[in-house]
C-alpha cells in the first residue's frame, strides 16, 4: 500500500493506482473528458491535471501512478484557469447547438461548460467542417461534436476486439473514422455511443425521441440471448426511447447490436393485439371471452374423448420463468399430462 | 443438457460468465460465441488480454479465430474423435489429476482402455486436424491451471451429441478441472431464459427443479402441493410431438411463445404435422409461421410488457420489470394461462408473480432462498436454498449431487446423413450476429435487419469457381427434403465442400433442409450436419444440374 495525500486528506491505495482513483476513493471529483474506468488510460482532454508537490508543472491525473508520500492538490486557481481555457479551446471548435443535440441534459461537455460558466469564447475561430454522409443505418456520427478524446477508438479496440475507426490525419485535420473514410461497417456494438462523452455518436432510432427530460427509466433484463444482460429501457411516453445498461451490472455496461438496437419490434403495428380465432381458413378477431371459451371447449373435449395424453403443451424460453411454471403446471395439474416442453433443444 | 446431467448430476453452467476472464486457457468447442453470445464474447477477449492461451475449435472459421492462439478445424461431426484424441495424448502424457480421479470419479479404468485407438495420428485421417495441433492442444489445456471449456450447439446438435457432451464432461474429469473458480465445463445456453424454462419444469419427465415425474415420493408432493392427482408417465419432447400429430396420437397442441414452424428441422415436416392436429392454440406476439396455422391466436406481452424473473445461462435469476402497457388488447402470458385455467374448473390465484415465484421456491431447494427483495438489485445464482446463502458462482466446489462422476465411454459415430456423389455438400445453420432465431423479434423494416437484411449462404470460393457462381448470385440448395432459393456468398469462413446458412431468414428457410435425425438421449436433432446439392438457376427458371 502506498500512502498519499491528496488535498490534504491522507489516505493508502494499491500500488499501480493513479492518481485519479486515488482521489475518486477520497470521493474527489476530478473533472475528464478522456477517461473510462475500463479503459487504457489515455491523457488527452488535459482537463485532469493535479498539482504534486516537489514537480513543478501540473501532470494529468490519469497517466500518473500514485507513489509514496505524495502530495496532491487537484484544485487551486491556477488549475481552475488551465482547466477553464482548455475547455474553452475545446469548446472553439464545437457547434453551439446544444439546443437540437440529443445528446443535451447528458453531455459531460455541456456540464463541464455550465459548471466553469463559460459563454463567450476568446478563441472562437475556424472550425472543422464535415460533411455527414455516413450510409450505415444505426449509428450517427457528426463529427464535428467529435472532441478526439480517443475513447471510442480505445472501446472499439480494447473491449470489442474489433478496431473498426481510429484517429485518421493529424492536428486539426485529426479525424475518427473507419478506414478510408468509408462508411462504418462493423458489428455496432454500440459501445461507442455508450462512452462517447459528446452528442457526436448517438443512435440513429433515438433521433428526437426524446431527451433526458420525462425519461423513466426502468432497469430489466435482455430479451435475446442467454448472457443475462442488464440492460435500463428509457421510457418516454409508453415508448422506449434508447436502451442503455449500467456500469455496475454483470455485463460491466457492454452490450451488443441485439441488446442496443433490437427493441423496435415492440411498437410494431404488427403486433397481436386481439383474439383471433379462424373461420373457414380466415381468422376473425374475437373478444377474449369468446377466444378463452372456445380454447377451454376444445380442450376440454379433446380430454374427454382421446385422453390427457392426447394434448401436448410447448412453453417459451422467451418467456419469464413464472410464466414457464404456469404453463407446466397448467399442463400437469389441469389437463393432467407430462406433454410439455420448450425449446431448449433447438 | 442431459448429457451433463448424467455425468455430473446437474446439467448447467458449471462457472459464471465475470470468472471467465480469470482462465488461463479457454477451449471453445462448437460455439461462434461473439455471435450468439457476444456479451460472453467480450469476457474471452478480455480474458486473452489478459494473457489466457485461447483454442478454438470449428470447423468455420468464425471471428474468435482471430483472437485465438490455436485453431482446430475439424470437420463437422468428428467432435467425438478430436477430443478423445486429446485426451489420449494427456494419458500418454500423464498429465492426468489421479487425486481427483480416485477420490470424486468412476470408471476411469475401462474409460482409459478405450481410449487406446484414439492416437492423434488417427485422429487426423478422421477430423482433418493435424496431430501436432491435437498434441499442442493437449497439452495447453492439461498444464493450465484454471481452464474453462465452452460449447454450445456446434457441440449438441448432432445425432451423437450427448456423446460430444459425454467426451467433454470426460476430459474436464481426467484432468481434474471442476469444481473451481474459472475452471470448469460451461454450455452456453442459446436463449434469454431457455434456462428458466427448464429449471420450471417445462420439459416432459421433470416437475420444477429437476424433480423426475416417475418417482412417486416427488409426484406426491407436487400433488399436496397443487391439490390434484397427476400423472406418472413421462412425457414426449418437442421433437417427438411433431410425428405424435402426423400418427393422430397428439390431437391438440398449446403453444406459448414458440415458432416451430420455422425453427424446426425439416419444417414441411413439422407444419404438415401441426396441420393435422384437431385444434391449435397459439399464443404470442406476431402473427408467427406457426400462429397462422393455429385455430385460436391469443395476443401476448412481450419483455418489457410484464414482471418476472429470467434465469440466464450462469443460473442467475434476474428481475424482468414491466416498463410498458401492452399493445390492445394483450394480456401477459401468465394472465391468459390464469384465465384460461379457471374455465377448465382449477382456478390458479396470484396477486402478483412474486407469488408465483414464491410457490416455486417452496417446491425447489435450490432457489428456496431466492425473494424478489433479495435480487431487486443484482441477480442471484442457484443453488441459493437458505435466504442468508450468497448464491453459487461455481457448482461442484464441494462434490458432484451423484456423489461421484462417472466417466462413460463412447464411439465415434458419423453423423446420420453425410455428403455422397448425389448431395455433395454438407450443410450446418446457425446464428449471424445481427439476427436472433426465427426472426419474429428483428423484422423487416427495422434499422438493425437492414444491415443484414437478405439471406444467404456461405460457399467457398474454390467450390464456387467450380460451379461457376458468382457472389451475389442466386442459386437452388436442396436436400432430400425440400430446397429453397438463396444468394451465395464467398467466403473463406467455410471450408471446401461445405456450405453455412443462418436459419432465421423465413423466405429461404434452412431447417426446410435439415435433417430430423435426433439424439437418442437428449432428443435434439441433427441440425449441424445434412448433405445437400447446389445448383444454378437458369434464365428459365429451370436448375441445371452440375
Amino acid at each position: 500500500m502506498i500512502n498519499v495525500t491528496i488535498d490534504g486528506i491522507k489516505t493508502s491505495v494499491h500500488r499501480d493506482t493513479s492518481v485519479l482513483d486515488a482521489a475518486k476513493q477520497c470521493d474527489i471529483t476530478i473533472p475528464t473528458l478522456c477517461h473510462h474506468p475500463k479503459l487504457t488510460p489515455y491523457g488527452g482532454c488535459r482537463l485532469c491535471i493535479v498539482e504534486i508537490k516537489g514537480i513543478n508543472r501540473p501532470v494529468t491525473a490519469c497517466t500518473t501512478p500514485v507513489s509514496e508520500g505524495m502530495e496532491v492538490t487537484t484544485s487551486s486557481p491556477v488549475l481552475e484557469k488551465l482547466r477553464r481555457t482548455t475547455l474553452e479551446l475545446i469548446l472553439s471548435d464545437h457547434p453551439n447547438d446544444c439546443m437540437v443535440c440529443e445528446k443535451a441534459g447528458d453531455c459531460t461537455l455541456q456540464e463541464l461548460a455550465y459548471f466553469y460558466g463559460i459563454k463567450e469564447n476568446r478563441f472562437a475561430g475556424e472550425r472543422r467542417v464535415y460533411e455527414k454522409r455516413d450510409g450505415n443505418p444505426l449509428i450517427e456520427r457528426d463529427m464535428e461534436k467529435c472532441i478526439l478524446c480517443n475513447k471510442c477508438v480505445r472501446v472499439c479496440d480494447e473491449v470489442q476486439g474489433v478496431s473498426a475507426i481510429d484517429i485518421a490525419y493529424r492536428g486539426f485535420r485529426s479525424k475518427v473514422c473507419p478506414p478510408y473514410e468509408r462508411d462504418l461497417d462493423c458489428e455496432f456494438c454500440g459501445q461507442c455511443i455508450r462512452v462517447c462523452p459528446t452528442g457526436a455518436l448517438t443512435g440513429r432510432m433515438w433521433s428526437l425521441k426524446g431527451r433526458q427530460k420525462d425519461i423513466r427509466e426502468v432497469d430489466t433484463i435482455c430479451p435475446y440471448c442467454g448472457c443475462g444482460c442488464n440492460i435500463t429501457l428509457d421510457i418516454r411516453k409508453n415508448e422506449i426511447v434508447r436502451v442503455t445498461s449500467k456500469e455496475d451490472t454483470i455485463n460491466e455496461g457492454w452490450l451488443c447490436s441485439k441488446g442496443t438496437f433490437g427493441y423496435k419490434f415492440l411498437n410494431d403495428p404488427a403486433r397481436l393485439t386481439k383474439p383471433l380465432i379462424k373461420y373457414k381458413g380466415k381468422f376473425r378477431e374475437s373478444t377474449w371471452e369468446e377466444a378463452l371459451g372456445l380454447v377451454a371447449k376444445k380442450l376440454l373435449k379433446t380430454k374427454e374423448k382421446h385422453g390427457p395424453d392426447s394434448i401436448a403443451g410447448l412453453a417459451s424460453a422467451r418467456c419469464t420463468s413464472e410464466e414457464n411454471y404456469l404453463f407446466q403446471k397448467f399442463m400437469r395439474a389441469v389437463i393432467k399430462t407430462n406433454n410439455v416442453d420448450h425449446c431448449a433443444r433447438l | 443438457m442431459a448429457g451433463l446431467a448424467a455425468v455430473f448430476g446437474s446439467g448447467a453452467m458449471t462457472n459464471s460468465i465475470p470468472e471467465i476472464e480469470n482462465n488461463d486457457v479457454l477451449f471453445v468447442i462448437g460455439s461462434n460465441t461473439t455471435e450468439t453470445h457476444p456479451i460472453i464474447g467480450l469476457r474471452m477477449k478480455k480474458a486473452v488480454r489478459k494473457e489466457a492461451k485461447l483454442i478454438v475449435a470449428d470447423p468455420r472459421k468464425i471471428d474468435l479465430v482471430r483472437h485465438s492462439h490455436l485453431w482446430l478445424r475439424q470437420k463437422p461431426g468428428t467432435d467425438v474423435v478430436l477430443l478423445h484424441a486429446i485426451m489420449h495424448v494427456i494419458l500418454e502424457q500423464n498429465l492426468i489429476d489421479r487425486v481427483f480421479i480416485l477420490s470424486r470419479t468412476e470408471g476411469f479404468e475401462t474409460f482409459r482402455e478405450g481410449l487406446r485407438k484414439y492416437t492423434p495420428e488417427y485422429a487426423e485421417k478422421i477430423t482433418g486436424v493435424p496431430a501436432r495441433d491435437i498434441i499442442r492442444a493437449a497439452m495447453l489445456y492439461a498444464r493450465a491451471k484454471r481452464p474453462g471449456i465452452y460449447y454450445t450447439m456446434g457441440i449438441t446438435q448432432h445425432s451423437h451429441g450427448t456423446d460430444n457432451v459425454y467426451s467433454i464432461a470426460n476430459l474436464a474429469l481426467m484432468t481434474g478441472n471442476l469444481g473451481m473458480e474459472s475452471t470448469g465445463v460451461n454450455p452456453l445456453r442459446g436463449q434469454n431464459n431457455v434456462q428458466g424454462a427448464t429449471d420450471m419444469g417445462c420439459i416432459p419427465d421433470q416437475y420444477p427443479g429437476y424433480q423426475r415425474v416417475d418417482l412417486p415420493a416427488i409426484r406426491e408432493k407436487f400433488e399436496k402441493a397443487w391439490e390434484v392427482t397427476l400423472s406418472d408417465k413421462d412425457g414426449i419432447t418437442a421433437t417427438e410431438m411433431t410425428d405424435r400429430c402426423l400418427d393422430g396420437k397428439i390431437k391438440a397442441m398449446y403453444i406459448m411463445g414458440e415458432n416451430p414452424a420455422l425453427s424446426d428441422p425439416d419444417i414441411n415436416h413439422t407444419v404438415k404435422a401441426l396441420k393435422k392436429l384437431d385444434f391449435l392454440v397459439v399464443q404470442d406476439i406476431f402473427l408467427t409461421d406457426t400462429a397462422e396455422l393455429a385455430d385460436v391466436v391469443l395476443p401476448a406481452a412481450a419483455f418489457a410488457e410484464k414482471d418476472g424473473t429470467f434465469t440466464n445461462t450462469e443460473r442467475r435469476v434476474q428481475r424482468v420489470r414491466k416498463a410498458l402497457d401492452p399493445p390492445g388488447e394483450a394480456k401477459e402470458d401468465s394472465r391468459i394461462i390464469m384465465e384460461l385455467s379457471e374455465r377448465l374448473g382449477y382456478p390458479m390465484r396470484y396477486n402478483s408473480m412474486e407469488e408465483v415465484f414464491q410457490e416455486v421456491a417452496g417446491l425447489w431447494q435450490a432457489v428456496a432462498g431466492i425473494t424478489y427483495g433479495r435480487i431487486e438489485k443484482q441477480g442471484l445464482q442457484w443453488p441459493c436454498p437458505t435466504l442468508e446463502h450468497p448464491g453459487t458462482p461455481y457448482l461442484f466446489k464441494g462434490g458432484f449431487p451423484r456423489h461421484k462422476a462417472a466417466f462413460s465411454m463412447v464411439e465415434y459415430k458419423p453423423s446420420r446423413e453425410l455428403p455422397d456423389r448425389q448431395y455433395p455438400f454438407m450443410l450446418s445453420t446457425g446464428r449471424h450476429l445481427f439476427h436472433y432465431h426465427t426472426g419474429t423479434m428483428i423484422r423487416a423494416g427495422d434499422a438493425l435487419n437492414s444491415v443484414a437484411a437478405e439471406a444467404y449462404f456461405e460457399l467457398n470460393s474454390y467450390d464456387a469457381g467450380k460451379l461457376g457462381v458468382t457472389g451475389g448470385q442466386k442459386v437452388k440448395i436442396s436436400s432430400r427434403r425440400g430446397s429453397i432459393k438463396i444468394k451465395a456468398k464467398l467466403s473463406e469462413r467455410v471450408e471446401k465442400g461445405r456450405v453455412f446458412i443462418p436459419f432465421h431468414y423465413r423466405e429461404a428457410a434452412a431447417n426446410i433442409l435439415t435433417n430430423t435425425a435426433l439424439d437418442p438421449v437428449s432428443k435434439i436433432p441433427e441440425l449441424k450436419v445434412c448433405a445437400v446439392k447446389i445448383e444454378k438457376i437458369t434464365k428459365r427458371g429451370r436448375p441445371r444440374i452440375k
